[in-house]
């Protein structure tokens, strides 16, 4: 399996999460994934890209989003980085919290982790990081369902 | 990509909201948002969304569910959901909103269960 790695640097503007959406589906498909994990990718990438362009870049046309798909031998790995003032982790509410179940926004983090097998979120004063990690589905599985 | 594409009829009294595309950031939300906010002005309180040709709904639209679900309340009216697609049950499941709101299979049965 090579090893292939994609980058772009998009403005910060709603067509740049519509842009992250569509490539996070196609290079999931590429990636050997079914249509739920690619729907689930895709979700978690428009999560963070919305992220990225909102809240941490609030649409300044100054300011760039990076998008970096990475294809390794056993993961999917997907870097998202804005320009903002970095994003406060600990002001990030709990969604299922009963207090919080009719609140009409802050359930984005919480839904890319639980469409994603790691996310890390790493927080600056020049931005926010923000990796998405799913393993791809593996050659033991392919050889296991090939014997069947 | 396509928007949100949304058309009402009046069934017994209900004004159902038959909902095709995307409900997203941006244009989609505003669209349910616009389109509940309407019914609201004409008196019209009893809501139901069907979400059979939806095809992708994020945070900002189950934002936007919430939304139209707590401001149709609010005024005494009601919202409930019909024809789920497998995504968007699988969506209110995770986020807990599946017992929040009252979601329905059948419309039939959905008029009746509306005061």
């Amino acid at each position: 399996m090579t090893e292939q790695r994609v980058s772009y640097t998009l403005d910060s503007t709603l067509e740049t999460v519509d842009n992250a959406e569509q490539a996070a589906s196609r290079i999931a498909l590429e990636a050997g994934f079914g249509d739920d994990e690619v729907m689930q990718i895709s979700m978690a990438v428009r999560e963070a890209a919305v992220n990225a362009v909102l809240h941490g870049n609030a649409y300044d046309p100054g300011k760039k989003v990076n998008l970096e798909f990475e294809r390794t031998e056993r993961d999917l790995v997907i870097t998202i980085r804005d320009q903002g003032k970095g994003l406060d982790l600990s002001k990030i509410p709990d969604p299922l919290a009963p207090e919080n179940l009719l609140k009409t926004s802050g359930r984005g983090i919480f839904l890319i982790r639980s469409f994603m097998d790691e996310v890390q979120i790493h927080p600056s004063h020049t931005g926010t990081e923000i990796k998405l990690v799913k393993h791809v589905p593996g050659p033991s599985l392919d050889v296991k369902e090939a014997s069947q | 990509m396509s928007s949100l594409k949304t058309s009402t009829r009046q069934v017994d009294g209900v004004a159902i909201v038959d909902c095709s595309g995307r409900i997203t950031l941006g244009e989609g939300s505003v669209i349910l948002r616009d389109t509940v906010r309407d019914l609201l002005s004409k008196g019209q309180k009893k809501i139901l969304l069907n979400l059979g040709e939806v095809t992708y709904i994020d945070s900002s639209g189950i934002g936007e569910l919430v939304s139209a679900f707590t401001t149709v309340r609010n005024q005494g009216g009601e919202l409930k959901l019909l024809n789920l697609t497998k995504k968007v049950h699988d969506l209110l499941q995770i986020t807990k909103l599946y017992t929040v709101f009252d979601v329905r299979d059948e419309e039939a049965t959905a008029i009746k269960a509306f005061k």
